[in-house]
């Protein structure tokens, strides 16, 4: 088990996510990057489907309660243990009683901490992702108390096997994006806007969506109440840009003129407020 | 019975690198309803190489494959062959839910409004809103909130310019010419005319709402003594819903 001393800025507890249920409306959630949460997971021994602890920006005070192994991956929060500063992106041996920590936000935006077996938080449909209305708690709070399962030294990977978030992961500001079903319908003034500009990440950005400073040119009406995806890209009637993150509803009612692929969509979770990114098309 | 479904003029688009998207004609209407659960349930019984997730809205499905699709053109022309043989034996039985709503003016908080607006007394607003039967279009928006189509014309009303940030569990609302129950406290725009003691979302049963795409629902009007009854009742498990199965 992990105690946690003091949450963080956003803490929640995340798997790849509850696909089962969008028909009844339900979102699909999950580490909002899933290619940082793998990797913390493989670096402890885990199937990529464990749950992981996900953090924003400042992360939270944790004591663990056993013996276990542990990685941190994604964003460099600047960790240590018992005030000594540790490195991310390897397999790590922590103690009964030992204090993890988190410092100043140094590189991206989104860490993740894996324990061996992964966490064992409620399970609720299907998976451990907390959500709002589908799991009791929906972010760590203060005091919480974290299962985790009894450290087995069996499980143990190869302590010098590293697995390293690329730079570019966190540099690149290129998000590779499809053309959305609605994208023809934008004029060749608006295609050429979307995909010269660069555009501005707003502080509305959360875990259901990033709102883009910069406006198009609009005449595109609402269309019907349809069906989106995380990644999807809609432009309000005002020329607002909306990126659909992992939290999003299952329907919407704007046209949708782009679609990120998988790793643009992980890449944008490890951007905040005034990082600037640009959309390019691909086959 | 095998009768043959209409065919219509289907567009397949790609979406992302997972999913397809499948569109009617941009139209809310209930024989597109039909042809689209159809057309879901023949791909469900058919697609067994492959995990999919479908989901429907108004006038199109979205097939999403657990892999990244390899070729485009294979997967739309597998499944405008799986079109071609779909038919009305497709279809499920459709049930008819009967729903208990108090109307009174403690839950029905916009009630006033929408008589002065549109110059119908509240008697009239539901009697009309339980006169109709609803037909259950899809779910979105939020975890069991259903898009029902079916509203009178009297007592279609705009959305309030602003939303409430907090719209009670239940609420019964009227927005445009949509009606539809609040499944959880929600932030929302719509104009509230009554309260349900019913759960249409109850996460980790299965399936998680009562109602599915294609079912009917109708409202009746009940007491706010009732109202407590049914809530203790539901809050206990003892509940059951009505319901009638039929075949329109």
């Amino acid at each position: 088990m992990i105690k946690v001393l003091k949450s963080g800025f956003y803490d929640t507890i995340q798997d790849l996510g509850r696909l089962d249920f969008q028909e009844f409306g339900v979102p699909i959630s999950g580490a909002m990057d899933h290619y940082s949460a793998k990797i913390a997971n493989a670096l402890v021994g885990n199937t990529s489907s464990e749950a992981v602890l996900e953090m924003t920006l400042l992360g939270p005070k944790l004591e663990f309660q056993h013996d276990n192994l542990i990685s941190i991956t994604g964003a460099d929060l600047s960790p240590s243990i018992n005030g000594i500063a540790i490195n991310r992106n390897k397999a790590i041996f922590v103690k009964l009683g030992d204090i993890l920590c988190f410092g100043k936000p140094k590189l991206g935006t989104r860490g993740y901490l894996a324990v061996s077996g992964g966490f064992k938080t409620e399970l609720s449909m299907n998976s451990r992702s907390m959500c709002k209305n589908i799991t009791n708690a929906f972010k760590i709070k203060t005091n919480a108390i974290l299962p985790t399962l009894p450290f087995r030294i069996k499980n143990t990977p190869n302590p010098k096997a590293s697995l390293k978030t690329h730079p570019k992961h966190f540099s690149n500001s290129t998000l590779k994006v499809f053309k959305g079903p609605e994208f023809e319908l934008l004029s060749p003034k608006q295609q050429d806007s979307l995909l010269h500009y660069n555009f501005c990440i707003s502080q509305k950005n959360s875990r259901m969506a990033y709102q883009l400073v910069e406006t198009l040119e609009n005449q595109l009406k609402p269309i019907i109440t349809s069906l989106v995806l995380p990644g999807t890209v809609q432009l309000t009637p005002s020329g607002k840009l909306i990126i659909l993150m992992r939290d999003c509803q299952t329907t919407g009612g704007y046209p949708r003129v782009l679609q990120l692929s998988e790793t643009a969509i992980n890449m944008l979770s490890q951007k905040f407020t005034n990082d600037y990114i640009h959309f390019k098309i691909t086959n | 019975m095998n009768s043959k479904l209409p065919k219509y003029k289907l567009t397949y688009k790609p979406y992302g690198a997972h999913s397809i998207l499948i569109e009617w004609p941009n139209e809310i209407d209930e024989n597109i309803l039909n042809n689209a659960l159809c057309f879901k349930r023949v791909i469900e019984k058919k697609e067994i190489k492959q995990k999919v997730y479908i989901k429907l809205s108004y006038s199109s499905l979205l097939i999403t494959y657990n892999t990244a699709i390899r070729n485009i053109y294979d997967k739309i022309s597998q499944l405008k062959t799986l079109y071609n043989i779909a038919n009305d034996f497709s279809r499920s039985p459709i049930k008819l839910w009967h729903i208990p709503v108090c109307y009174d003016t403690s839950f029905g908080i916009d009630l006033e409004r929408i008589s002065t607006q549109n110059e119908i007394s509240k008697q009239e607003i539901i009697r009309q809103h339980t006169a109709s039967i609803y037909t259950v279009y899809f779910i979105g928006f939020l975890p069991g909130f259903l898009y029902l189509g079916g509203l009178n014309n009297r007592l279609h009303i705009p959305r309030l310019s602003t939303p409430r940030l907090a719209v009670e569990k239940g609420a019964v609302a009227i927005g445009g010419n949509q009606t539809g129950v609040y499944p959880n406290v929600s932030p929302g725009g719509w104009n509230i005319i009554g309260n349900t003691p019913i759960s249409f979302f109850v996460p980790n049963t299965n399936p998680p709402c009562f109602a599915k795409s294609g079912d009917k629902i109708r409202f009746h009007s009940i007491s706010k003594l009732e109202y407590d009854t049914i809530k203790a009742l539901v809050k206990a498990d003892t509940y059951q819903l009505e319901s009638e199965v039929t075949f329109d």
